[in-house]
């Protein structure tokens, strides 16, 4: 397996090199993994998929839901809720600044969509997650639009099903964004007394304080192939261990093997996937 | 970093050369044959010491704070279970894997209450602390904490813990046995367990780490313990590109993990005062003023029925984070 696009760490939103989009601009694009020079359209044709090896690309929120839900099904909240800088976060760069370059480059106000949908007819609560937005990381508004996506679906009595991608929790936030880990679960646990489904979907990358909170709490937890997924991203491990690490570590098979994720599946079939455990489940 | 200086038993922090120096003095003199003709000069040494350290202290930076948290002899669990916990029975294992030395649990009496006491353990001796890997648990720690609470629900025990690790263990077998599930699914069921839980941070209260024994109705922080989504040196690293004295003391700064800046954003309810000097100048002081806030804290809180307390936990959980609402206007959709 090549790697290293996807290379994460722990609460980490500086994952994305600068300016690096999820998917590539440009007519022709290479495919990371097989190398293969492809038709920009032909992959997006495909979901985002590599036609000759599967490989899944990264997609924005806004892409994902498009790709999931019955066409023009998606009913979003909280559109307008929107983060502030608690602390006056500086580091190299204002936490105002990265929040505003974030907020230009796609378009949205922070790094989760939340919404009702339908997906092949069966109507969720949906909340898809954004790696472009600062790593996906999570700080109080995308704790609190999860957190008011959970005690929806627990008031409608509705299915909940959370597609995460995400470098962990957002460190300008500090102790307000680990808190939203202990808030998100919190809501689960009324979600789950209440005998609500909760469907997990782990994408590429998801690490951190959004694996050890709402994440990893799926009554399934489905995982997209190859998919890496971890509390301690590579590096760090590396760091302390000082090995390397195993072939295919904290990939979604490897993580599957370990027992921690219910199945790895293909982009395309996620869509069946979601609505058959919505049916065994009688929601 | 610190320096080995014999005089102070191998340690000293950095910004305590002063007070070293004065206390090597005092100890030269009290090791005089005629020390006792040195009495008032002695005296006098250590007022200087005393009023030099309540003015060091008063003007710690955040990093110098995180630095006084890791202090080799700052009291841990296992000092506090022994100063302020009557008749210990320590109770071992997760029933799923394993027994993590990295988090101690067990059944104390603290002050009028029977209790059960979940803390971290960063280890004393060289041995103990490879043995803990240095209080940074791995899921069957969290799990054994989770089983242990859980028993003290069945029982209608209240929960003690005591917080101090850099963080959970970042290990390949960590990763295998699932940290992310074990942390998760603490703080699931800390925000329902059906008793009351009492928290102190100690020491270090290091992310996840930290937070996966940390959901409580009642969490204090001790004056120089430190709180925080990340450790200065791993948000320098990433922030700032390097982890260096600056960027680390950039980084403690703007993560706001001080006890101070947590209280004044809402995150703990209430700050511990150390003794001056810090708590591993005078642990027995700092262990009676820990006993006294949690007994306080379980009396309140055993006057609540159950039910109450879990929907207060969870209305105290909800509230937390800080957020705006953009006037109504057609966002721009960029990139889609
Ligand atoms: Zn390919």
């Amino acid at each position: 397996m090549t790697q290293a696009p996807n290379r994460t760490w722990a609460d980490s939103p500086e994952l994305a090199p600068k300016g690096k989009k999820a998917v590539p601009e440009g007519l022709w694009i290479r495919c990371p993994d097989c190398a293969a020079i492809l038709f920009r359209k032909s992959v997006e044709n495909n979901l985002w998929v590599c036609p000759e090896c599967h490989h899944h690309f990264r997609v924005s929120g806004l892409r994902r839901i498009r790709q999931l839900v019955d066409p023009e099904s998606f009913e979003p909240f909280n559109e307008r809720m929107t983060p502030v800088d608690p602390l006056n976060f500086v580091d190299l760069k204002p936490y105002t600044q990265r929040l505003a370059d974030a907020q230009k480059g796609t378009g949205q106000n922070d790094g989760v969509q939340t919404g009702a949908a339908f997906i092949k007819g069966r109507k969720v609560i949906l909340a898809c997650m954004d790696f472009e937005f600062l790593g996906g990381s999570m700080g109080s508004v995308v704790g609190e639009k999860i957190t008011q996506a959970i005690l929806l679906a627990a008031d409608r009595d509705l299915p909940l099903v959370i597609v995460s991608c995400s470098g962990g929790a957002r460190m300008m936030e500090s102790g307000f964004s680990l808190m939203q880990m202990a808030k998100t679960t919190a809501a689960l646990a009324r979600f789950d007394d209440q005998g609500g489904l909760f469907i997990s979907v782990l994408t590429d990358p998801t690490t951190g304080g959004v694996t050890a909170s709402f994440a990893m709490l799926g009554d399934v937890i489905l995982a997209e192939r190859k998919a890496l997924i971890g509390f301690a991203g590579p590096r760090v491990i590396q760091q302390t261990i000082r090995q390397e690490l195993p072939e295919g570590f904290q990939r979604a098979e490897f993580v599957l093997e370990c027992g921690f994720v219910d199945r790895v599946v293909e982009r395309s079939e996620l869509r069946s996937e979601i609505s058959r455990i919505i049916d065994y489940a009688g929601k | 970093m610190a320096r080995s200086n014999k005089q102070s038993g191998g340690f000293s922090l950095p910004f305590e050369q002063a007070v070293i120096e004065l206390e090597k003095q005092i100890a030269a003199l009290e090791q005089r044959d005629n020390a006792e003709d040195f009495a008032p000069e002695i005296e006098t040494l250590r007022g200087s010491r005393d009023s030099l350290l309540k003015k060091i202290y008063a003007g710690l930076s955040p990093w110098d704070i995180v630095r006084v948290a890791r202090h080799p002899k700052r009291p841990q669990t296992s000092d506090y279970l022994e100063m302020m916990c009557r008749d210990f029975c320590e109770l071992h294992g997760d029933r799923r894997f394993g027994d993590d030395p990295s988090i101690i649990t067990g059944l104390g009496r603290i002050g009028p209450y029977k209790a059960m006491i979940i803390g971290h353990q960063k280890g004393k001796t060289t041995q103990e602390k490879i043995t803990c890997h240095f209080g940074c648990a791995h899921p069957e720690g969290y799990r054994k904490a989770l089983a242990k609470m859980k028993l003290a629900e069945k029982f209608g025990l209240p929960v003690v813990t005591l917080i101090d690790t850099p963080g959970a263990y970042p290990g390949i077998k960590a990763e295998q046995r699932g940290q992310a599930e074990a942390i998760a699914t603490n703080l699931r069921e800390m925000s329902r367990l059906h008793t009351p839980i009492v928290c102190v941070v100690i020491g270090e209260g290091g992310s996840g780490g930290a937070l996966g024994i940390g959901a409580g109705d009642r969490v204090a922080m001790l004056e120089y313990a430190w709180y925080s989504v990340i450790s200065p040196e791993g948000c320098a690293a990433i922030l700032w590109k390097q982890a260096n004295e600056q960027s680390n003391a950039a980084a403690a700064n703007a993560l706001a993990l001080t006890a101070r800046d947590n209280l004044a954003n809402g995150l703990i309810d209430h700050v511990i005062p150390e003794p001056v000097g810090g708590a591993h100048r005078n642990p027995h002081a700092t262990a009676k003023d820990v006993q006294s806030w949690i007994v306080d804290q379980i009396r309140q809180l055993t006057r609540s029925k159950p039910e109450t307390l879990v929907q207060r936990r969870y209305e105290k959980l909800r509230g937390i984070g800080a957020v705006a609402w953009q006037q109504p206007q057609i966002s721009a959709s960029a990139g889609h």
